[in-house]
């Protein structure tokens, strides 16, 4: 197992070095001028010029490059210039804002959409499987800001039952002290049940809306699987023996068409930490999405070249954890083989 | 434990955790939300401090708040019941007396007052920092010079608390430009201790900083997301603030900054779209007051070096197909201050902004088309730009002008501008039609003209405009200004403003209003020429 994951760790390095390159070279080809933006309104263009030597895109791209792989090896992803702060503090405390909110929102897909895909498969073509369809079709056609947008409005505005759209935590409440960076359990360490539930409390629509906009993929998937499963020998044998239905569907279709499942959280993971930029956006969440985009429209480099760098590190390590949990699932996957 | 047991202790514990109200409840918390300002906007700032380089318009609220200039205005009230900046009146504000003399201007500093350290101001505080904002370059070396302030030279400490302007020329904006934010007053010793030797004014620190003897302080800064401004209770430039705290949140979203409003969870909001504004104010729930910008006109601009706005005729046509009250109506919701079709027989007045005579009218305009030389209109589609930051306004207007233009036979395509290239377009002075907006902070029609008229390098003369004749007038009045000349200062205002609207580069369209909405408990705002909130002024009741 420690090998396994050794040989991928390693076979993650080139792809790392080809997003390195990758990125460095996209948002040297961003339009706009950073030092025509920074250098501010009224600038004549040798102020524009003193700005761009200061910022030292003057020197040859290959040189640039160098200096940024170097800082890169020192653990420095550089100065946002929009917000004055270095890159890996700024992420550092961002993503776990974005990691929580996406985590929450997948628990909550998952603990609606695989009952569901579970129900629709035992009995196809049935009220239940109908829903199933429509529930996951209008969540997956609805754009998630949309969906955000609808939330606020409906459980905010008109019915005041969630708290206002103002972020992780209500302004009048201390964050919890900093252990994980995930406010839910901070505050469970903190022992301070206040600021748990507050922060759950605005957890709770984002999560909710990235829910939503994800329940299609994994209610669909668990259905399929759990389609094919059910109709294969060792499940009829099962029933032909008389073992009560909870123990032929769970304990033995459910544990066979979970692997299936598991992919697609992986793919419904990944593609949720980018939907998140736009629930971010709705919600004032301080995340990396909202963090890399604002980054983005100020032809800041260094933001975006981290948030990349970080995503890329992010799936290698997401796929390298579903990889594992194949193994766990299903002893007949080998990996090393 | 048997499982039963477990779950009997299980709900125990959840109803003891869920006993205690929330904290909001408690008295301490109402407490300090009752002297706690939320404000929500859709930006904030990307540096403290407005001598750092491309502190962005958000920095500059931060820095109005926690620093102090030598003197401020006083305020008068407009019609409406607005408290509105007097821009001829001054106040002290860390200085306690101004003596302006014939070639320099003497401040003595107010003794008691302290940074937020704790450290007493000095004179030689003062000097630096001026010296700072004449030296670092870029915006506030620029808006200093526009006073006429540029060398270090000028500015002299007499004593530990006498401090001394010299002029180089005599300026009328030389005061009015001590008053602006650029020249504000930093604790020196503590940022040159952490200054480096590639940093010598300290910039670095000052970018998340605010080491000022105003109001308030910085207490917590989270780019894009939030600032915690607390009061500063030693502050000696006025009467101590009735807020303890500001928070200042970033509420991307339109639509949830009105929702926060509406259901009284936010304060003050600044930035909504004017539709919004509309509605609220006829609902009535919400505290709404609009002001026209000073000094500010959006305009439709038209490159008059190349072909095919060098036509002075053409612009004219153009002038003529503007659907100005529709841009009003429709894309203002009428909160704006009309700059166009004034009565054909009003003289030109001594002020700016005042509106133009033209109006909308499609048979002059295609008649003109036809003089300028286009008898068949102009099939080639010329691009109208516009900066995306803005899109909310510019958007609409854009749209309008170009289903009108494509009436008179003027075929456009519509050029979107992210506010990140905004300036950089400008600055290349190629874009042949666009919209965009000019405010000054000085309330002066020579310094309007000055930035946008002037054949200098200004790049807000984004017409690329250069006249002669108008660079005499304006310089005429800036002249006339400084020595006190009536007479000459009026023939030349008139002058250069009937040459603006004779040649036609610019075609003004309306004067923007801003818009501030507050729950009604809120009182005590107050219009500045920078158009952003001065905390120190609010009460929240």
């Amino acid at each position: 197992m420690l090998t396994m994951i050794l040989k991928r760790l390693l076979m993650a390095i080139p792809s790392l070095i080809g997003v390195v390159i990758v990125t460095f070279l996209l948002t040297r080809a961003l339009p706009g001028d950073p030092a025509a933006y920074f250098a501010g309104p009224a600038a004549t263009p040798q102020a524009i010029q003193e700005v761009r030597v200061k910022l030292g895109l003057d020197k040859p791209l290959i040189v640039q490059f160098g200096h940024y792989v170097v800082d890169l090896v020192h653990g420095n992803l550089g100065t946002s210039l929009t917000t004055g702060q270095p890159v890996a503090t700024e992420l550092h405390n961002r993503l776990p804002a974005s990691a929580e909110l996406t985590l929450l929102g997948l628990i909550v897909s998952i603990v609606i959409a695989v009952p569901l895909g579970i129900l629709a498969a035992t009995k196809p073509n049935s009220i239940l499987d109908h829903a199933c369809r429509i529930v996951s079709t209008a969540g997956v056609s609805l754009p998630v800001f949309f969906t955000g947008l609808i939330l606020v409005y409906v459980f905010y505005y008109l019915l005041g039952w969630a708290p206002a759209p103002l972020g992780r935590i209500d302004v009048f409440y201390l964050p919890p002290p900093q252990v994980t960076g995930f406010y839910l359990i901070d505050s469970l360490i903190a022992r301070d049940g206040d600021t748990f539930i507050a922060s759950l409390k605005q957890l709770f629509l984002p999560a909710l809306t990235l829910a939503i906009f994800s329940l299609a993929p994994i209610a669909r998937m668990t259905r399929a699987s759990m389609l094919a499963v059910l109709s294969s020998d060792f499940v009829r044998t099962a029933r032909a023996s008389g073992l009560s239905a909870y123990t032929v569907i769970i304990t033995y279709a459910f544990r066979n068409a979970m692997l299936p499942v598991i992919t697609t959280l992986g793919m419904v993971f990944s593609f949720l930490l980018g939907a998140n930029v736009l629930v971010e956006k709705v919600f004032a969440w301080p995340g990396i999405g909202s963090y890399a985009v604002e980054a983005l429209l100020a032809s800041d480099f260094a933001p975006v070249q981290g948030f990349v760098l970080t995503m890329a590190a992010l799936y290698v390590a997401l796929n390298l954890l579903i990889d594992v949990l194949y193994g766990v699932v299903d002893p007949r996957v080998r990996l090393e083989a | 434990m048997k499982r039963r047991d477990f779950l009997k202790s299980m709900t125990a514990v959840t109803a003891a955790a869920a006993v205690p109200a929330p904290a909001v409840w408690s008295p301490a918390k109402a407490q300090s939300r009752q002297e706690t300002l939320l404000i929500v906007s859709e930006s904030g700032p990307n540096n403290l401090d407005i001598h750092g380089v491309g502190t962005n318009v958000p920095g500059y609220e931060v820095s109005w708040n926690c620093y102090d200039r030598l003197i401020s205005h006083e305020m008068k009230t407009l019609p409406n019941g607005t408290p509105y900046y007097d821009k001829e009146k001054f106040k002290p504000e860390l200085a306690e007396d101004m003596n302006v003399g014939d070639m320099s201007a003497t401040f003595k500093l107010r003794k008691d007052a302290v940074f937020q350290d704790g450290t007493p101001v000095t004179a030689n505080d003062v000097k630096w920092s001026f010296d700072r904002a004449v030296t670092v370059g870029g915006f506030p070396t620029f808006q200093m010079s526009a006073g006429s302030l540029t060398k270090p030279e000028q500015f002299v400490v007499v004593d530990d608390h006498t401090f001394r302007v010299d002029f180089t020329k005599k300026d009328r904006l030389t005061v009015p430009d001590l008053a602006v934010i650029v020249p504000c007053i930093l604790n020196s010793e503590l940022v040159k201790k952490n200054a480096t030797a590639q940093d010598p004014w300290g910039l670095e620190y000052t970018k998340l900083n605010t080491v000022g003897s105003g109001a308030f302080k910085v207490t917590n800064w989270t780019a894009g997301s939030q600032v915690v401004l607390e009061r500063h209770d030693n502050w000696k430039g006025g009467p101590l603030p009735k807020l303890k705290r500001v928070i200042w949140r970033m509420v991307p979203d339109a639509g949830n900054r009105r929702a926060l409003l509406e259901r009284g969870d936010a304060d003050v909001s600044y930035d909504l779209p004017n539709k919004d504004f509309s509605e609220l104010k006829s609902d009535g729930k919400l505290a709404i007051v609009s002001t026209p910008y000073s000094n500010g006109i959006q305009y439709i601009g038209m490159n008059v070096q190349h072909p095919p706005f060098d036509n002075v005729k053409l612009r004219y046509a153009v002038a003529y197909a503007i659907p100005y009250q529709k841009i009003m109506d429709a894309v203002l919701y009428g909160l704006a201050k009309p700059m166009f079709g004034a009565p054909a027989d009003k003289p030109t007045e001594v002020a700016w902004p005042q509106p133009h005579k033209f109006t909308t009218d499609l048979a002059k305009a295609k008649a003109l088309l036809a003089e300028a030389g286009y008898p068949n209109g102009i099939p080639d589609p010329i691009t109208i730009s516009f900066d995306l930051g803005f899109a909310g306004v510019n958007e609409p207007t854009c749209v309008l002008v170009q289903e009108s233009l494509q009436q008179i036979g003027i075929a456009t395509t519509i050029n979107k501008v992210p506010g990140a290239n905004w300036r950089t377009e400008l600055t290349k002075k190629t874009m042949p039609l666009f919209t965009n907006v000019f405010s000054g902070w000085l309330d002066y029609p020579e310094y309007f003209f000055y930035w946008c008229y002037h054949s200098g390098k200004s790049i807000f003369n984004t017409m690329d405009y250069q006249s002669p004749q108008i660079d005499a007038f304006i310089d005429g009045a800036r002249a006339a200004a400084a020595t006190g000349d009536k007479a000459s200062y009026d023939k030349d205002v008139k002058d250069f403003v009937d040459l603006a609207f004779t040649d036609m580069p610019r075609i003004p369209l309306y004067q923007p209003y801003v818009n501030v909405a507050m729950q009604k408990n809120i009182s005590g705002y107050q219009y500045w020429f920078h158009r952003r909130l001065d905390y120190r002024s609010f009460v929240k009741a």
